[in-house]
């Protein structure tokens, strides 16, 4: 499903040269739900964006569903967040102009799928969210937990292989993030791919495989 | 297409001070345009009707050297039976004579002519009769005076049957000419004291006008076109003349109408030109307030290049912005230019002027504006388009 092999990022800061992943080697199962940990300046942003296909590694392969992602084009990029990613942001990004049922509706669009097929799937994965009733709503109109719904309900509209979340609860209060995260156990049963990425120990717990992520190297860590 | 198409009215409809503020460039440039150039159009067509309506459906002859063989009046009726193309052919040559009635003279300009040149100059009578055939083949002592000639010799204008004397010799007024705008030569002539009498009958009266003619005019015949009566005429004194071309003139009254309307093409040209670059600058306009949009808008680009949006996508979705932000400017230019013509045409009905919508320059402008979207959308949209996604994500948080 997800295949890293000594895959490295070096970022130029100034007139250092920093390692933001180092051989970094990660092999992720389809059905899997594994949370990546690590503080802040780890290199987990790093990873999550080269997870997400929103930047390319320096070094090492990365197979996605057996496809080699390094040597693609920013387009074929674009095509594979479309079909294979969804993500989960920590705020929401959703678009402040568009309703909640637009926003879900926008992958879809960028997959030219036709107007009632969209129309059922936009429905179908908003109630599962569980926000059929306020579709028609604009984001700034929606509480927190429920603009994340939301956000989830876009991810998952274009039945993506991996659905990648980025700290989904950190701007969250801890009832409405147990709320998401009981969102996200409730996916993986399922039977998605979900891949968390957090600083946070208690959320990280939730997920039934944990990787540590420290200076840019990965370790595993059993439960 | 049709999603960024909507898109594009979206955001422009949730921002709509702004977008009327950065259409205004383009609502004036497009108004300038289309009233100027509708101004301009209108002012003309009404000008060359006035010109055309003064006798233009006439061919001026200048004879300047005969060769030996002088025309006469038996030549040209000649031609005027012979050929269907040429209409009634009027003759024409002028003289000054004192003329006396009682105890006043003066000064008078004394045409010899023959009775087609009141249709052909388009004349009017007043009261009277005007020359007839009779009359140039008797060589009569008749005349027909214009109204200043009528006032100011006689004394009133209803002189018909008085004798008037022509240098000394006395002749009969059968006619008084009636002011008409509508012809050149009455135009022409209005101010002055003029006399007609037949052209015999001048050749007789004065010493230094002969039998030969020296300049004529003719018109197309009924169903003919000018153009016709022309190619004719070329050809019968290019024949009589040893096919020399400058022995004679031969002119019309379009040569006037060719004049007014390569002046008011200039007219129109600069006109357009100075409008078209009060386009631009509206152009300039939407090009600055898309580049603000595209920066303000940095993290949705972010957002939408993360679940798939490709390059092509984005840039088609600000370029779209641009051409409707134009296009919506344009209809609205267009809506006031029309307008403002209808209040324009109002204004000044009393002068039989008309001005439209030119429907030329609507297009024109049309196209322009599409232009100007197009290529004024492509830099701010190109820059939205090449952002990254991660860098575009964090922008400003």
């Amino acid at each position: 499903m997800i295949e890293l092999r000594d895959v490295s990022k070096i970022y130029q800061v100034g007139e250092e040269r920093v390692r933001a992943l180092d051989h970094a080697s990660l092999h992720i199962a389809p059905h899997e739900f594994v949370s990546i940990i690590g503080p802040s300046g780890s290199g987990k942003s790093t990873l999550m964006n080269i997870i997400g296909c929103l930047d390319v590694a320096d070094g090492g392969t990365y197979l996605l569903d057996g496809i080699p992602i390094e040597s693609y084009s920013e387009n074929a990029l674009a095509l594979v967040r479309n079909r294979k990613i969804g993500f989960v942001f920590q705020n929401f990004n959703l678009i402040a102009k568009l309703s909640a049922e637009e926003n879900v509706e926008l992958p879809l669009i960028y997959q030219k799928v036709g107007r009632a097929e969209r129309q059922q799937r936009v429905s179908e994965a908003l109630e599962r969210v569980g926000l059929s009733r306020r579709a028609r709503h604009l984001p700034t109109e929606l509480s927190g937990g429920q603009q994340q719904r939301v956000a989830i309900a876009r991810a998952l509209v274009t039945r993506p292989s991996l659905i990648l979340a980025d700290e989904p609860t950190g701007n969250l209060d801890s009832k409405t993030g147990r709320e998401i995260m009981d969102m996200f156990r409730e996916l993986h049963d399922q039977g998605n791919t979900i891949v968390l990425i957090t600083h946070d120990n208690d959320i990280a717990r939730q997920a039934k495989r944990i990787v540590h992520i420290h200076d840019g190297h990965l370790s595993e860590v059993t439960v | 297409m049709i999603q960024s198409f909507k898109m594009a009215l979206r955001s422009i409809s949730g921002n709509r001070m702004r977008a009327a503020l950065t259409m205004l460039g383009i609502i004036i440039g497009v108004m300038a345009l289309v009233v100027l150039v509708s101004l301009v159009n209108g002012a003309t067509s009404s000008v060359t009707d006035a010109v055309s309506g003064l006798g233009s459906s006439m061919l001026t002859v200048t004879v300047s050297d005969s060769k030996g063989k002088p025309l006469d009046l038996a030549t040209l009726s000649d031609w005027e039976e012979q050929y269907g193309e040429l209409g009634p052919i009027a003759a024409s040559t002028a003289a000054t004579a004192v003329g006396k009635y009682g105890g006043s003279n003066a000064t008078m300009t004394l045409y010899g002519v023959t009775p087609a040149y009141f249709q052909v100059e388009g004349l009017t009578m007043s009261m009277g009769r005007w020359l007839r055939s009779a009359d140039l083949d008797n060589g009569s002592y008749v005349c027909v005076v214009n109204e200043t000639a009528a006032e100011e010799l006689v004394g009133y204008t209803d002189c018909v049957g008085e004798e008037i004397s022509l240098n000394g010799v006395k002749y009969t007024v059968v006619g008084v000419l009636g002011n008409n705008d509508d012809s050149l030569t009455a135009v022409f002539t209005s101010n002055s004291k003029v006399a007609y009498i037949p052209y015999t009958s001048l050749i007789r009266l004065s010493d230094s006008v002969s039998r030969e003619i020296g300049s004529f005019s003719v018109g197309a015949a009924e169903g003919r076109t000018l153009e016709d009566a022309e190619t004719r005429m070329q050809e019968l004194l290019m024949e009589r003349f040893d096919g020399d071309e400058d022995a004679f003139d031969l002119s019309s009254q379009n040569v006037l109408e060719d004049a007014m309307s390569s002046i008011t093409s200039v007219l129109t040209i600069l006109l357009g030109g100075i409008a078209a670059i009060s386009l631009i600058v509206g152009g300039i306009g939407i090009m600055n307030i898309m580049l603000v949009t595209v920066t303000e808008r940095t993290r949705e680009i972010g957002i939408r290049k993360a679940i798939g949006a490709s390059r092509g996508s984005i840039l088609m979705q600000f370029l779209m912005e641009a051409v409707v932000l134009c296009m919506l400017g344009c209809a609205l230019g267009i809506f006031c230019s029309w307008s403002i013509l209808r209040l324009v045409s109002a204004a000044v009905s009393g002068l039989s002027l008309r001005f439209e919508l030119n429907g030329g320059v609507v297009w024109v402008s049309v196209i322009f504006c599409f232009m100007i979207g197009v290529i004024f959308g492509l830099y701010p949209a190109n820059k939205a388009a090449k952002m990254k996604p991660i860098d575009a994500l964090h922008y400003g948080g």
